[in-house]
């Protein structure tokens, strides 16, 4: 801070005959902000620590994931001969040279056993590639020039545009055809960007459906929530913490067993169908199917969620003092409007953050609609997870993982632009 | 609250069906609860209620799935129940093994996530801290990133640097889970936090530490309490990453009852969830008992 | 399993332990792990003074290929199905074992000719039992007798009720097609074309709002003791299991049946492979594969085990009948086409769950 001087004529203290000094004859000002960039310091090293934690073990993990969104290097790391072709020839039909480079690369794969891998990379654009690439794999030592004709003859559909198209994308590695993939989408023969088959179109409606239950999981914990928070907050501190067990033991109860008490009680013959057929309310025919469907998804999750809506009201609802209502009614103003006007205005920081955390938590569920959730529960991370284990699409996993954590994101911004996140409680 | 003198028909209309509709909820809540004790003494090895259950058939019920937690698992679980045989459950048993593997890692990832956080949280509690906003969205990110992404993201990044199935690995990932609860719940401790205290207490000639520990840490340890709890009971009852992340050695009893939902359906899932629903409330009663009781020394009376 | 490893050599350095070594299989639980435990694990822990664990899974293939990725490995031998077996290799993900170094039947048979024919086709696995998917039905659902036909599944008219489905392409196509009338012999060639497939849809979705999907082995008897399904598509032995084990009133219909064959494979780079390959060796020796039906209706991979299978563990049951490949199940049976399924699988399942989220 060598240049307060400088800059001192512009501020208050030029007013006086020089700058205000300290005790022990410093500039005032700049005893000020040493001492203030002293604390600055101070409050972050506090912070630091925690900050290198969570980026090493949080944000470096999360980043590498999401590097594999757009980079898939099985085709291009197993084809070293093509790679250089397709960057030669940015333009250019496949030629003897290209095909040359093709079977040159296939007894590579044959011998290091990655025609599969390199196959698969391909598969994931043009179906059926993966067993091309296998077979011509195996007998690939044995081709002999010109090899064009003689791939050709081996199967006419290496002689297909669309493959050369999808083996061009694929051999840089790098590549947002799985973020087209995420959204149904796909690419032609020609590189355009088109839709993907009917039959195929599965993840923007996932997502529709992940946001909608979400959301409409989100109002239905609000509606049961807010009224509970509201009883908790008004109650005797006595009263209120003994109910408050209530709220917090389900909250403490394993995710796993409360999912399996709700197939206990949800399905056909289960409690409740049983309890409405024994009281005649439904016929023996008539039971409902409250599971491995959506309703089961929301009914459980609801469950799951509830109390991440009513800990946060209930801090938020505690400290408004009751006599803010009661003067709202002295001045004349009917129950309704007091409430509305008065009480209300005050709880919507604890209604934003329970419904920020009830969505955000939605949004991710995978455990809950995996295990009751069905065919028409399932939500975006079930995707996910499929396609992390079972089909190792990681890319596509990756693609779709990013679209998500871009929505939340979003979300969470617009929290925190709208209401503040430390201004988030949790009871 | 109770309804004033004054109220009008529609409002008391208004006050009794809210009261009911509260009543119901606590029902909703509850009901999953209640259903998982009776269901924990079926005899057979299915999660719906038997007739012979129903009927109150002696028959129908039995502790096999209390001595499956003992006994699944076990090297010789025949033998008589003398001392060996209570050590080899001891050691050998998979539930025993997954409550031991399952408090030595809510142990250290919440002592680790509240050190951290908390001392995170008194430095972003003060109006000089740098660069407030990002860095709180990074510190609250593990709670916003849906948890496949992150169990997905530290499953390849774990086995890259060699910590999957280990137990630090799973302790410093559930510690990451934990840590948005306690930033939370002590900078909203540290908002309404006077701070002339500390500096009336450094004016006095206190040094930083003691300020810290005679002085803020008393007053916001509630919230430090609290945010604890959260971390804890996040690693107790996290599936997801330990499905990804944890080896043979570090299964929890989620990851256990993960077992007993989905390779082998087995009632055991429900006496361990008794046995634990038992300990929650012992441990909420315990703690309103100490609430009530320092009210009471304290000299304030129930409001 | 590194640390434990140099746990290990520094303890035995010590002279403090004889031997400490551990290795992890990874199997499919329920009783079907229990049986693997009994008589694989505890046999060859014993012999070899060392530790087996047994981890179970959703379906034990799917952790391999971010194993090897990463090179880090939690488990060292895998139960995996033989086309998942085909595909890993395929793709460089498993190790090479020897068939040929497989010790002889008891019976003196070479190992190459003592397997079941059709079963030794990877290179990099080997086969431990036969298994199939078939479909029960709950009897007292039906007093006025069953369902007796893949046909009758389909059949929501005759037989109505909610049907549980392994939520998944495998076994549902094929059976969607016999029930169709297309002869076993067929339903592969059929399947490899666009008309094939979408036949097979078509037919799947003349049920597909009456079904519960399942994912896990051990759901189908659970959704068919809870009612919530009246028939259930499901690996044989787990409702043998529920049957003679547990008393339940399940009738397997073994019409259409599709057997398949579960194999050992042990990741690639696995810093304990001399190790799991004795366990594998070991395992699929004549006698522990007979012993493994002792436990669960899985017909052992060895010829020469079959004269050795003996009772259930209630020491009544013969196990013979209640095999797949018993004469009498195998009327209308379908050999898994795992080639078929290495290929197209991924491609398949994802056109499945297109049609399912639809």
């Amino acid at each position: 801070m060598s240049d307060s001087h400088s800059i001192a004529p512009n501020t208050a203290s030029a007013e006086t005959a020089g700058p205000l000094k300290t005790a022990d004859g410093k500039p005032l000002k700049v005893a000020l902000a040493r001492a203030q960039a002293r604390s600055r310091r101070r409050a972050f090293l506090l912070v630091a620590p925690l900050l290198l934690f969570v980026v090493i073990t949080f944000v470096v993990p999360i980043f590498q994931l999401l590097a594999q969104s757009v980079n898939d290097p099985s085709f291009s790391r197993a084809a070293p001969n093509m790679v250089e072709w397709f960057a030669q020839n940015p333009d250019a039909e496949p030629d003897e040279a290209a095909y040359a480079a093709l079977v040159a690369d296939l007894v590579e794969m044959k011998k290091n056993r990655t025609a599969a891998d390199a196959g698969t990379r391909i598969n994931y654009e043009l179906s059926g590639s993966r067993s091309l690439f296998t077979s011509a794999a195996r007998s690939a030592d044995r081709m002999e020039a010109p090899f064009m004709e003689a791939m050709l003859d081996k199967d006419e559909k290496w002689g297909d545009p669309m493959l050369w198209q999808v083996m061009r994308g694929a051999s840089t590695g790098f590549t947002i055809n799985f973020y087209l993939a995420a959204l149904d989408m796909t690419r032609d023969a020609e590189g355009n960007i088109i839709a993907a088959p009917e039959d195929r179109q599965i993840y923007v409606k996932l997502f529709i459906r992940t946001f909608v239950l979400s959301a409409l999981i989100m109002l239905t914990t609000f509606i049961l929530g807010f009224p509970v928070a509201h009883l908790l907050a008004v109650l005797p501190m006595r009263t209120s913490n003994l109910l408050m067990i209530l709220v917090l033991l389900p909250f403490w109860t394993s995710l796993l067993v409360r999912t399996t008490a709700w197939i206990a009680l949800l399905q056909r013959e289960g409690v409740i169908n049983s309890l409405l057929v024994s009281v005649g309310v439904i016929g023996e025919d008539g039971r409902l199917s409250m599971i491995y469907n959506q309703a089961g998804t929301v009914i459980a999750m609801t469950h799951i969620l509830l109390p991440f809506m009513i800990l946060p009201l209930y801090s938020v609802m505690r400290p408004i003092p009751p006599s803010y209502v009661r003067a709202a009614r002295s001045l004349g103003a009917t129950s309704f409007t007091a409430f509305w006007r008065v009480y209300f205005p005050q709880t919507v920081p604890g209604i934003a953050a329970g419904g920020l955390l009830v969505f955000i938590l939605a949004v991710g569920y995978y455990i809950t609609p995996a295990l009751v959730g069905g065919a028409s529960g399932q939500l975006i991370s079930n995707l996910i997870a499929f396609h992390m284990n079972d089909s190792y699409n990681w890319s596509l996993a990756s693609a779709l993982a990013a679209l998500l954590l871009f929505a939340v994101l979003v979300l969470y911004w617009l929290y925190d632009r709208m209401i503040g996140i430390d201004r988030m409680k949790l009871g | 609250m109770a309804l004033p003198y004054y109220a009008s028909a529609s409002e008391k209309a208004v006050y009794y069906t809210w009261r009911v509709f509260c009543g119901f909820v606590f029902v909703f809540l509850i009901a999953p609860i209640l259903i998982v004790i009776p269901l924990s003494f079926n005899a057979e090895p299915y999660f719906t209620f038997t007739e012979k259950m129903l009927s109150f058939d002696p028959e129908g019920y039995s502790l096999r799935w209390y001595d499956n937690i003992l006994t699944h698992g076990m090297q010789n679980a025949q033998a008589a129940r003398d001392g060996a045989w209570w050590s080899d459950a001891w050691n050998n048993a998979a539930w025993i093994k997954a409550a031991k593997s399952s408090v030595i890692i809510g142990f250290f990832a919440t002592i680790l996530a509240t050190a951290l956080g908390t001392l995170a949280a008194l430095g972003l509690s003060q109006s000089q801290m740098p660069w407030r906003r990002p860095i709180m969205a990074i510190l609250i990110s593990p709670m916003i990133v849906p948890i496949i992404i992150t169990a997905t993201g530290l499953y390849f990044f774990y086995a890259k640097v060699g910590l999957s199935a280990t137990y630090p690995g799973v302790i410093m990932a559930h510690a990451t889970l934990g840590i948005p609860f306690v930033i939370i719940t002590v900078t909203a401790t540290l908002v309404g936090f006077d701070h002339s205290l500390t500096r009336a207490a450094s004016s006095l000639g206190a040094s930083p530490s003691t300020a810290f520990f005679k002085v803020t840490m008393p007053l916001i340890l509630p919230g430090v309490v609290s945010g604890a709890l959260f971390a804890f009971v996040t690693s107790f009852d996290e599936v997801v990453v330990v499905l990804f992340v944890a080896g043979f050695d570090q299964q929890t009893i989620p990851r256990q009852m993960w077992n007993g939902i989905r390779e082998a359906i087995s009632p055991t899932i429900l006496s361990a969830a008794t046995i634990l629903v038992f300990v929650s409330i012992g441990l909420l009663t315990t703690v309103e008992m100490l609430r009530r009781r320092s009210e009471k020394l304290r000299g304030l009376t129930p409001n | 399993m590194k640390k434990t490893l140099i746990l290990t050599t520094a303890l035995a350095s010590m002279g403090l332990a004889a031997s400490a070594q551990e290795l992890t299989v990874m199997s499919w639980g329920g009783a079907y792990g229990v049986s693997q435990v009994e008589a694989y694990n505890k046999p060859f822990a014993a012999a070899n003074g060392v530790t087996v664990n047994m981890v179970d899974a959703d379906n034990p293939a799917t952790p391999i290929k971010a194993m090897v990725e990463a090179g880090d490995y939690s488990a060292d031998v895998f139960d995996i199905e033989l086309s998942d077996a085909v595909r890993l290799c395929d793709e460089g993900l498993l190790e090479v074992i020897d068939h040929s170094a497989l010790p002889d039947g008891v019976d003196g048979v070479p190992a190459l000719d003592d397997f079941v024919a059709g079963s030794l086709v990877s290179e990099c696995a080997v086969p431990n039992i036969v298994w199939s998917t078939v479909y029960a039905y709950d009897t007292t659902k039906f007093p006025n007798g069953g369902p007796t036909t893949a046909a009758d599944f389909f059949d929501l008219d005759a037989f109505p009720g909610q049907r549980g489905l392994r939520k998944g392409a495998k076994a549902n196509l094929e059976l969607a097609l016999m029930a169709d009338g297309v002869p076993a012999a067929e339903v592969y060639d059929l399947l490899a074309t666009d008309e094939g497939v979408a036949r097979a849809f078509a037919k799947l979705d003349t049920i597909k709002g009456s079904v519960v999907w399942w994912e896990a082995g051990a759901q189908p008897p659970q959704l068919l003791a809870d009612g919530e399904v009246v028939m259930s598509t499901a690996y044989n032995g787990r409702i043998f299991n529920a049957a003679v084990g547990e008393g339940k009133p399940f009738q397997i219909v073994w019409d259409g049946q599709i057997m398949d064959f579960d194999m050992f494979v042990i990741p690639r780079g696995n810093p304990d492979v001399a190790l799991a390959m004795e366990y594998v060796a070991f395992a699929t020796g004549s006698q522990p594969l007979a012993d493994q039906a002792m436990y669960i209706s899985y017909g052992p991979a060895r010829l020469s085990s079959g004269p050795l299978v003996g009772l259930y563990q209630d020491g009544k049951t013969e196990m013979g009948p209640h095999m797949p490949t018993a004469a009498d199940n195998l009327g209308n049976a379908l050999v898994n086409d795992f080639e078929f399924w290495a290929d197209r699988g991924t491609e398949l399942e994802e056109m499945f769950n297109a049609w399912l989220a639809g």
